[in-house]
């Protein structure tokens, strides 16, 4: 029970941890506050021209070993009805383009594959040491000192965004370059996209054109029905896109 | 009823202070034989369960670092390693400092939202020290052909040619300059 005289003592112990509290939790990175960002993309199917520029760009920027992605293109060719399913090829990632396509008529469209960055991603919840992370500006993280290896989290995935280092033997993924982004650049991909089919979006920055984007055009989530939270936003995805 | 031998700490201890309750006049204070006799397991349940939990909690601050549980069930120190990691890619903005003529040229054309390294690769090193590591010109022939080679799967409105039919293999700076692509200057677009 609070009396008098216990008041007396809480007051100048709360007026002593308020200056504490709205400092908010120490930073990462300096001039860098990650309580300021929630970090997203936007990826315009529509734009999409599948020459394979983000993925070499992401593969040069992280060091992704030969054969694995972090990011892939996807080339679907969808025809007849919902019980055809989808054609889906997507050779070496896309990270030396595409071949001309073997098909001629149905609708033909490039899908740029990434790490979703969910809110609530199963990865994070799976991991039993605490080495996939959930940063306070939203993105996912592997600690590579931390991973064990298990790969809980690489078959936890539903969009098969992980992978174990064949060399390192740890879980890896996009990490949303990370370490771009809490300077001010913009992620490798997005940054070497030619046509803008990937923004990265800050959905807690007001001038971010992402808000004007989503108020204006209609934007869809793989696999919504999972309620992963994903924050990779597509416009123009065709429903047969998984 | 006591093995030393098996379960020393615990019953070292016991057998001490149960010895010395057996002394008259001895053992701690308040503590009588019959006190023992009847609590016996009790206390040794106890004492055990105290040295089990003593471990623990040990064993436990040695082995998880300081930064866990920072801003959540990670490592927070995490956080700072990967934001260390090098960059590659300098950005257009770090390109456009020094080479703005090319910037000039280039935000006239269709290209101006192409960025540098987007064709020129990796110049982190570069921009860093620009006499090291000096940019390779890339060969238009395969470089044009990634984005602009004819495919079914791209945008209808982008534009496309058969490279083979288009060029004959010859490269594509022959006639189009990359960083504003309409053709040369004193050439005619064909109808």
């Amino acid at each position: 029970m609070i009396t008098r005289r216990r008041m007396l003592f809480l007051l100048p112990a709360a007026a002593i941890a308020y200056p504490y509290v709205l400092a908010g939790t120490p930073e990462s990175a300096p001039n860098y506050g990650s309580a300021k960002h929630w970090w997203g993309m936007l990826l315009q199917v529509d734009k999409c021209i599948g020459c394979g520029n983000c993925v070499r760009a992401c593969s040069a920027e992280n060091n992704v070993p030969e054969g694995y992605y972090r990011t892939w293109v996807e080339r679907y060719h969808v025809t007849g009805g919902p019980e055809d399913s989808p054609k889906v090829d997507s050779p070496e990632g896309g990270i030396k383009g595409f071949p001309p396509s073997p098909y001629t008529g149905g609708k033909n469209f490039f899908v740029p594959k990434m790490c979703n960055h969910c809110v609530d991603s199963p990865c994070t919840q799976v991991c039993p040491v605490g080495a996939t992370l959930h940063t306070p500006d939203g993105v996912v993280l592997v600690d590579e000192k931390y991973c064990l290896g298990c790969r809980y989290c690489v078959q936890a995935c539903p969009y098969g965004c992980r992978f174990l280092h064949p060399v390192k033997r740890t879980a890896e993924k996009c990490s949303l370059c990370y370490h771009r982004i809490t300077q001010g650049l913009t992620t490798a991909c997005c940054e070497n996209c030619p046509t803008g089919a990937r923004q990265l979006a800050d959905l807690k920055n007001p001038d971010d054109p992402i808000h004007e984007f989503l108020r204006t055009h209609s934007v869809q989530v793989l696999k919504p029905h999972l309620a992963t939270g994903a924050k990779a936003y597509y416009h123009d995805l065709d429903g047969s896109v998984r | 009823m006591l093995n030393v031998t098996d379960d020393f700490p615990v019953m070292t201890y016991f057998c001490l202070t149960y010895k010395a309750a057996r002394k008259p006049g001895g053992g701690l204070p308040g503590v009588s034989l019959a006190t023992f006799k009847d609590a016996e397991h009790i206390v040794r349940l106890a004492v055990a369960s105290a040295i089990v939990l003593v471990i623990f909690l040990l064993v436990r601050a040695h082995f998880i670092p300081k930064s866990f549980g920072q801003y959540g069930h990670y490592r927070g120190d995490a956080l700072a390693e990967l934001t260390a990691k090098p960059i590659h890619y300098a950005g257009h903005q770090t390109c456009e400092q020094c080479h703005s003529d090319v910037l000039d040229v280039k935000k006239m054309g269709k290209h101006a939202g192409v960025n540098c390294e987007g064709c020129h690769g990796p110049q982190a090193k570069h921009a860093e020290d620009p006499g090291a590591g000096k940019p390779v010109l890339p060969d238009t022939k395969v470089l044009c052909a990634r984005c602009h080679e004819a495919n079914l799967a791209k945008p209808k409105n982008f534009p496309q040619v058969v490279t083979a039919d288009h060029s004959g293999g010859e490269a594509c700076k022959t006639c189009h300059q990359p960083h504003s692509p309409l053709l040369a200057p004193g050439e005619k677009k064909k109808s």
